[in-house]
């Protein structure tokens, strides 16, 4: 089975967010990246499935020669390979068309990559990829089985979970529990050293997006305390002041 | 499973500069695992004086356990700057777990590797790189401390066997350990080294208790009372004093980076503590004398951090010396126990209870600064190295 997972490479969590050249792009100074978390997840999973099922995992990053630390981890965590499409993400339609002109060429059973990614959190890219490949596509999964030809899955729904099955291959965006994440360890790291990352050049997209300016969200408010007895006083204020209610 | 750990090394000459990428992916990965498997659990056993058995094989699939050993046995075939970053983070979390890597990977891998014959190497290495045996190293005696040349511990050949007598104390690992790694007099009186295994009988490893510094870490005993210990089981290339002294650089250049992170973690939680304690209206961090003591705390993080960077690079182009290696090994202890005093300090009564590492830190220190060479006999070796006068004795 060969398994394509998407990663993206974004601010650690717990990152300072700051905004340079009149808050038209972020400042990256200092910042730690990561592998997505979400990504994170579908390559725990990929790395699990390809244990149990044999097969290969490929990792695709559409992103800029800084994100290489980013890939060389996940090949650590037990990727065979990897390939780089040589771009800046510019949107989601850009870095969708990227994903698929791989997976055209190279042909997957099963393309994996987060729910969404956790800088812009468009969640959008995998609804785009299954699109241009004709495939189906399924999201957030939590749980991924495979079957012979066949995918049995759970997602979220609104108030429970859909049990899912779909034959090979297609699209999915993953989220925990799906599996746990991986802490690679020093012989993967090493081997990580020699494993093939192949950087590509990108397919020819026109981009249409053009991102005008970025703000922060307003600082939380002060915390206003209403003693126990005065349940009154919060009513006023919640109707008058919030103008909740 | 919770692995993250927002924690961040003090780094403020942009020392990270000079590491790769590869060393930052080490780094924060180990950081992931102990934070995720071993932080949770460290303070309890600690405080109960017990020894978290279940780590070795965590540790040993992790790769911590004899980094630098090649792949071919067993190793991650890493550089010593891997390896020293490594120490750095098991210690930030105890010293005592610390320890137990270090004896593994230097004084029982190392010597394996460096003056073991091919099957010692093939059968060994790999199960103590995977924590599947754990080992320990009998150099200190009773009544050689500082002076091992003296050792009284001694065999003699009898037919397919040497015939072993003698005890040693203040082993790291020895209660638990498969195989010792022993150093001990032929009968022409030279040093050798000899593979004694559990099991094997009148070998007993009784454990030290009532310790108050590295209550986390397993030490005890070595006592042969006629142990029959086959020949083949002699390391056939360690020939003298200078064998067993080469596992100590190999394990002091271990302590070096390791107790700079235990100074990291003081330091990060007396800085983090005196910004939130407030007194007379103001965190306490506002104050002249608490900044005086984060001051000197950083700026001794950092010579050290500087210091054991450019022996690492040394170490890997196998220019590093004894003495070397020594000063950085006194420079760090102390740096470290002088810290973990000065943070106790800053964070008053509460410096004292276990809500804090501060304290288990420095009473782990204690012992950091007197194994594997004293701090005045590290001192010594560099003033022996400077002036030529042998001041041991």
């Amino acid at each position: 089975m060969k398994i394509l997972v998407c990663i993206t490479h974004v601010p650690d969590t717990t990152s300072k967010i700051s905004f340079k050249d009149n808050n038209t792009s972020f400042d990256s100074a200092g910042v730690q990246y990561i592998i997505g978390p979400y990504d994170e997840y579908a390559l725990s999973r990929a790395v699990e499935l390809k244990e149990q099922h044999g097969g290969s995992v490929t990792v695709l990053h559409v992103g800029t020669a800084e994100a290489e630390p980013t890939i060389r981890k996940a090949l650590a965590i037990g990727a065979d390979d990897a390939i780089r499409v040589n771009a800046v993400a510019s949107d989601a339609f850009f870095v969708a068309k990227q994903i698929a002109s791989v997976a055209q060429k190279n042909g997957y059973d099963l393309i994996l990559m987060g729910r969404e990614s956790i800088d812009f959190n468009g969640g959008m890219v995998h609804g785009m990829v299954a699109e241009l490949l004709q495939m189906p596509c399924i999201t957030p999964i939590m749980k991924l089985d495979i079957e012979g030809t066949t995918a049995k899955m759970s997602k979220e729904i609104e108030g429970g979970k859909e049990y899912v099955s779909c034959d090979l291959p297609f699209v999915a965006g993953c989220q925990e529990p799906i599996a746990e994440w991986k802490i690679p360890n020093m012989r993967g790291i090493m081997s990580a050293r020699t494993k093939p990352l192949e950087v590509i050049e990108p397919s020819a997209v026109e981009s249409t997006l053009v991102y005008t300016t970025y703000t922060l969200p307003p600082p939380k408010g002060a915390c206003k305390m209403i003693d126990a007895a005065n349940a009154g006083e919060l009513w006023q204020l919640l109707r008058n002041e919030a103008k909740v209610i | 499973m919770n692995n993250k750990d927002n924690y961040q090394s003090p780094d403020y000459y942009l020392l990270d500069d000079l590491l790769t990428e590869e060393h930052k992916l080490i780094r924060a990965t180990t950081r992931s695992f102990l934070s995720a498997e071993v932080y949770p659990i460290i303070e309890q056993h600690a405080q109960n004086h017990t020894f978290p058995f279940h780590l070795v094989e965590r540790f040993g699939s992790m790769g911590l356990l004899g980094p630098t050993t090649p792949i071919e046995y067993g190793g991650a075939g890493l550089d010593s700057i891997s390896y020293g970053i490594m120490m750095q983070e098991i210690e930030r979390v105890d010293s005592g777990m610390r320890s137990m890597a270090s004896v593994q990977g230097s004084l029982v891998m190392f010597p394996i590797l460096k003056y073991g014959s091919e099957e010692q190497k093939k059968y060994w290495l790999p199960l103590l790189a995977s924590g599947k045996k754990l080992g320990c190293f009998g150099l200190t005696e009773p009544d050689h401390g500082s002076n091992p040349s003296g050792m009284t511990t001694h065999f003699k050949e009898e037919d397919e066997y040497y015939i072993l007598n003698g005890s040693k104390m203040w082993i790291t690992n020895a209660p638990l350990a498969d195989v010792a790694v022993v150093w001990a007099k032929d009968s022409n009186g030279r040093i050798k080294g000899l593979l004694v295994e559990r099991g094997m009988e009148g070998f007993s490893t009784p454990e030290i208790g009532h310790k108050w510094s590295l209550r986390a870490s397993s030490t005890g005993e070595l006592v042969f009372q006629d142990v029959r210990v086959p020949k083949k089981n002699q390391l056939p290339l360690a020939d003298g004093l200078s064998a067993p002294l080469s596992c100590l650089d190999s394990a002091r250049y271990g302590i070096a980076w390791g107790a700079l992170g235990a100074a990291m973690d003081c330091y990060h939680t007396a800085r983090t503590y005196a910004l939130e304690r407030i007194q007379f209206g103001k965190p306490i961090a506002g104050f002249q004398l608490v900044q005086k003591k984060l001051a000197e705390m950083i700026t001794e993080i950092t010579k050290g951090q500087l210091m054991v960077w450019r022996l690492g690079m040394l170490k890997n182009e196998g220019r590093a010396t004894t003495a070397q290696i020594s000063m950085a090994k006194r420079n760090s202890v102390e740096t470290a126990l002088t810290i973990a005093r000065e943070a106790r300090q800053i964070l008053g009564g509460m410096g004292i209870t276990g809500d804090f590492p501060i304290m288990r830190h420095m009473m782990n220190l204690e012992s950091v600064i007197t194994y594997e060479g004293t701090h005045d006999i590290h001192l010594l070796i560099t003033g022996h190295d400077i002036t030529g006068w042998n001041a041991f004795k």
